[in-house]
């Protein structure tokens, strides 16, 4: 269990406890965080679960696979600290992961 | 106008394995799909990735799942309407009229909506700025590409299509390719090819930027572009273009009076229909407990929603129910020689 938050592009927060093995992407769906599309379901075939990580937690997520960073090229406006929130995987070493949703997904 | 037992919306695997489930119980149907070609995200999204759960296919890519299924319905000769988007559609007479895109018409007493998670649409800049050159010097698919002639062209994007478009275009115009990052996505020829015109001063390309907005008066004049430290400059511009892939949109679907919950449509698990009789919803746009997006799942809904169809399409007649390897009529139907 990670205890995850998840800010709005507008502000609003939103922390939520994710059991492990669930993905970011799930902990928002299944607690009705606006902002999170996931339109495939978690196959990183599209890029609507699109989030950023802030630097601190950035460098402590296990690395991109190979195929996220193509998905993410068509997320809505990328930067350097963007993720597909379906590739990351919630462990007790993520407890406190903070998450920023871009303004939408589409 | 189009005259039909059922028009299915969205040629993607449910809604092909339900044509197939129409035909062998007699009925007629049109398919209509957005994209331009047939199997929706099995196709668009991942036709080279393997897929392991289909009853009894151990292991099948998207693209080959889809040549199945289009093999499947070969007997019954059903037509296909690609590039299309079914736009509206109006009750007349117990009946549904249906209009797309490019103004085709169908009426059918059955609509099946295999929709998936909508229409697969361009993703299209997220500047405002470039909304009003859309369709006219801002564009997201090329169809004329003589136009660009002379021209100075910024194309962004780091797939195949930016890539392919700057390689052709760097003949006759003047090209600036611009990505977010250093690394391209596209295939390695294309890659080293635009790496190629780049050095022999062809193409100019600029990465880890991205759009900031489009300027002009009227006219499309510049589009400035951003780095990632918040630098930004403007590069001259008579055509923005841009080739971020695809999105989904449920779009008109929203408008048709049929409840919808979270972008999915609420249905029975009788047959698969609304809140509207004579329309059905099959596959991930569908919604019930205990549903899984699963393309094992549309098929099984596909079948229910063609024999709830059959009631409307053919009012005065009795279902019966038939086996593929025993029944005559379906035989025929399947054009199966005895």
């Amino acid at each position: 269990m990670a205890k995850v938050t998840y800010i709005e592009h507008s502000g609003q927060k939103h922390e939520i406890e994710v059991a492990n093995g669930l993905t970011v992407m799930e902990g928002a769906v299944q607690n009705d965080i606006p902002g999170i599309d996931a339109d495939c379901g978690g196959g990183m075939a599209c890029a609507t679960c699109h989030v950023y990580v802030k630097d601190d937690w950035f460098s402590k997520l296990p690395e991109k696979e190979n195929g996220e960073d193509d998905m993410l090229d068509q997320a809505y406006q990328p930067n350097s600290s963007s993720r597909l929130s379906c590739q990351i995987i919630i462990s007790e070493d993520l407890n406190g992961l903070v998450v920023h949703l871009p303004e939408k997904q589409v | 106008m189009i005259n039909t037992d059922v028009v299915i919306i969205g040629a993607g695997p449910t809604g092909l394995f339900c044509a197939h489930q129409l035909g062998i119980i007699g009925l007629k149907c049109e398919i209509v799909d957005n994209l331009d070609k047939i199997g929706g995200q099995c196709i668009e999204l991942y036709p080279d990735k393997p897929i392991y759960d289909i009853p009894a296919i151990p292991e099948c890519t998207g693209e080959e799942l889809t040549n199945n299924l289009i093999e499947q319905i070969k007997p019954f000769n059903f037509n296909f309407h690609l590039s299309e988007r079914v736009q509206e559609i109006k009750n007349i007479d117990e009946k549904w009229f249906l209009k797309t895109t490019n103004g085709k018409e169908f009426l059918a007493p059955n609509i099946v909506i295999a929709a998936g998670v909508g229409s697969f649409e361009p993703r299209k800049f997220p500047t405002n700025s470039a909304d009003k050159f859309d369709g006219d010097t801002v564009l997201y698919s090329i169809k004329d590409k003589t136009i660009f002639k002379d021209k100075s062209v910024v194309i962004f994007g780091g797939g195949d299509s930016a890539l392919d478009w700057a390689i052709e275009l760097s003949k006759n115009s003047n090209v600036t390719l611009v990505h977010r990052r250093d690394e391209f996505r596209g295939a390695q020829a294309s890659v080293d090819k635009v790496k190629e015109l780049q050095e022999k001063n062809k193409i100019s390309v600029l990465t880890k930027c991205s759009i900031k907005e489009v300027k002009g008066n009227g006219k499309l004049e510049s589009v400035e572009i951003k780095d990632e430290e918040g630098n930004s400059k403007d590069i001259k511009a008579d055509y923005v273009l841009g080739f971020f892939g695809l999105i989904m949109q449920l779009g008109p679907i929203l408008e048709w009076g049929l409840n919808i919950d979270k972008k999915l449509i609420p249905v029975n698990t009788e047959n698969f229909e609304t809140n509207k009789k004579g329309i059905f919803a099959i596959g991930d746009i569908c919604s019930y407990p205990g549903k899984l997006k699963l393309i094992l799942s549309g098929f099984h809904e596909g079948a229910l929603a063609a024999r709830g169809c059959f009631k409307y399409a053919k009012p005065n007649e009795k279902y019966r129910f038939e086996f593929t390897t025993s029944s005559k009529t379906v035989k025929g139907r399947l054009g199966v020689k005895e």
